[in-house]
């Protein structure tokens, strides 16, 4: 009994120092983003400044919309044509397929830095050159092999009959994919257009070498900013990002419940 | 309502032939039984009934109308998956619906004929249960409201009571009999299951690496199997090999087995004759057997199973072992290790070419 007990309570310390660890340096940021002092002098004084500040940063709310943008769009666009290309891989059988599937996945190992600099190169070679654009098409390249490869794991999980019995009641490829599979692979498109929202809004190295000075995303501004000298605006707009990215991860986990039977 | 002929279907998936030069007429309003082992043929036949997959040869139709190249979703058809194939995110009125909602129907219309067909099935009440609230018994209930409610020229069944226990599937297969009589619908019904074959279905096809080995009523094919695989596929049979003598068959200790039955095959040919376990007699060597039964074998009781209404005795006789069901009539049981006499009529013993 007492072994148990104490194991218990290991159990629960683990838990504790696991969550400070992912989570202490961003609460501390949190914090000083109200404190008065610019250089993280203690005592900690209460302020909104850096928030009524940060309002009138001009530069850093453009950079914040960009990259909101960006990543919707990037979401939208590669979630819509990872799903379409994890269900074609599911359905058709066609010569290559196993070639293509395997070249699907190299580009998650590939480090950014190198897909970065290739990404630059051929832009500039097919003439879209650098800018919002650039990155936005980048971005889509990044997230989709995260798309395909979670929602292709969740049709591993759907019975085929569920296809053949729709289309037995009369139902057209249309009907069957948007009320008999969709519904089914739904959890795997939330989660890969969660996926391919993060990989874009977290961006950084690709977004770096794909954006021009005028036009750019947070990562990169936030980089810039700090280069010239560090403020806790920073640290504001760095919590309002996480407060609301949070807060949209934990409404879509209570949506839908990821892996579990539905 | 259509019968459905098919006609000389070839279907091969590389080096294997699936199904080969099948041709069967299936009646309108029939209830009918494909029955095979399995890798026999009868669920690729289903399946190019139903349209899933498109026979190499030969034709299908439903209805008079040639459908060989038509997709499933085009048929009418109706189908009752082995599992049921439920749609888990619709609620079981929402699975009935499909079909007439993918058609476009009006709302109200749907609402009346899915709950006509959830009453058909005894599951009025159910109908705003999710998939995975019920039962195998009422799972299966919901597949088949869902597959007749669209009205199809034919409902297929791929051995849908599978997946049931033994007193479900009993009741079951009386209640889809039920359903089936009641709205007159041409059915064929895959099973590899021969006792739900036999009590089912109006006409039985017995299939056997791809090739219709025998077709025709149950009672038919019980009577007069046509070879040793269907007398000893559907129920339980007593095989003798030999020489055809003209009216029966000699066997090779020199013993004659006369059948009044079967095929015709030429004296000297080489023949076998299936005898069903309950036909025969078993007698004590003392007693004498039926005076009508020409047929006589004598033989040595090896083991007896008894299963309340009736015995099984199996008797060993030249090396072969056979099998003898005795009704329990209350008269004496015969011991492990008795010489016994087998005695048979010539009219129970099936000659086979």
């Amino acid at each position: 009994m007492a072994t148990t007990r104490v194991l218990e309570w290991l159990g629960r310390f683990y838990i504790v120092l696991l969550l400070g660890f992912l989570y202490l340096p961003i609460v501390i940021m949190a914090a000083m983003s109200f404190n008065a002092s610019p250089f993280y002098q203690l005592p900690f004084e209460w302020t909104t400044d850096w928030y009524i500040s940060l309002w009138q940063n001009d530069q850093l709310i453009a950079a914040t919309w960009n990259s909101i943008e960006i990543a919707i769009i990037t979401t939208l666009i590669s979630t819509a044509l990872g799903s379409m290309a994890s269900l074609a891989l599911y359905r058709y059988e066609f010569r290559g397929k196993k070639f293509l599937q395997a070249l699907l996945f190299p580009p998650i190992a590939i480090p950014w830095l190198i897909t970065g600099t290739a990404m630059l190169i051929f832009f500039f070679g097919v003439g879209i050159g650098r800018g919002l654009i650039a990155i936005l098409l980048g971005h889509v390249a990044l997230a989709l092999p995260y798309v395909i490869v979670v929602v292709s794991a969740r049709l591993q999980t759907f019975a085929p009959e569920l296809e053949e019995a729709a289309r037995s009641l009369g139902a057209n490829q249309w009907q069957v994919t948007m009320r008999v599979t969709l519904p089914w692979i739904m959890p795997g498109v939330i989660a890969g257009g969660l996926f391919a929202f993060a990989v874009s809004f977290d961006q950084f190295v690709v977004s770096y070498f794909l954006s021009t000075p005028g036009q750019t995303t947070l990562p990169v501004e936030i980089y810039a900013a700090i280069r010239k000298g560090f403020t806790p605006e920073i640290n504001a707009v760095s919590t309002i990002i996480i407060v609301v990215s949070m807060a949209l991860m934990l409404l879509t986990a209570r949506f839908f419940k990821f892996g579990g039977e539905k | 309502m259509a019968g459905v002929q098919v006609a000389n279907v070839s279907r091969s998936f590389g080096a294997h032939k699936a199904l080969d030069n099948v041709s069967i007429d299936f009646a309108d309003g029939g209830f009918y039984a494909l029955l095979g082992p399995s890798g026999s043929g009868k669920t690729t036949l289903l399946r190019q009934i139903a349209g899933f997959d498109f026979p190499d040869a030969g034709r299908i139709a439903i209805g008079g109308e040639s459908v060989e190249r038509v997709p499933v979703e085009k048929r009418r058809i109706g189908m009752v998956f082995q599992n049921y194939a439920l749609f888990p995110n619709m609620s079981v009125a929402d699975n009935v619906a499909f079909g007439l909602s993918v058609r476009g129907e009006a709302k109200a219309t749907i609402a009346t004929e899915v709950q006509r067909a959830l009453d058909l099935v005894q599951l009025g009440k159910l109908g705003g249960r999710k998939p995975h609230q019920l039962s195998g018994g009422q799972r299966q209930r919901v597949a088949l409201a869902r597959a007749i409610v669209t009205k199809p020229r034919v409902l297929l069944l791929d051995e849908p009571l599978g997946a049931l226990d033994k007193a479900l599937r009993v009741d079951m297969q009386i209640e889809l009999k039920r359903i089936q009589r009641e709205i007159g619908i041409t059915t064929i019904f895959v099973t590899h299951d021969q006792e739900e074959a036999l009590t089912m279905s109006d006409r039985i096809g017995i299939l056997r690496d791809g090739r219709l080995v025998q077709e025709g009523p149950p009672e038919e094919i019980y009577d007069r199997p046509q070879s040793e695989f269907a007398a000893t596929f559907l129920g339980d049979a007593n095989i003798f090999r030999g020489n055809a003598t003209g009216t029966g068959i000699r066997l090779p200790d020199g013993t004659t087995i006369a059948a009044s039955t079967g095929a015709s095959v030429p004296a000297g040919v080489k023949a076998s004759c299936a005898v069903r376990p309950e036909r025969i007699r078993i007698s004590t060597s003392a007693a004498k057997p039926d005076p009508a039964d020409a047929n006589t074998l004598t033989g040595q009781v090896s083991k007896r199973i008894f299963a309340g209404n009736n015995s099984t005795y199996f008797v060993e006789r030249d090396g072969q072992t056979l099998k003898v069901i005795v009704q329990n009539t209350g008269a004496e049981r015969l011991a492990e290790g008795q010489s016994v006499v087998l005695s048979w009529s010539p009219d129970s013993t099936v000659l086979i070419a």
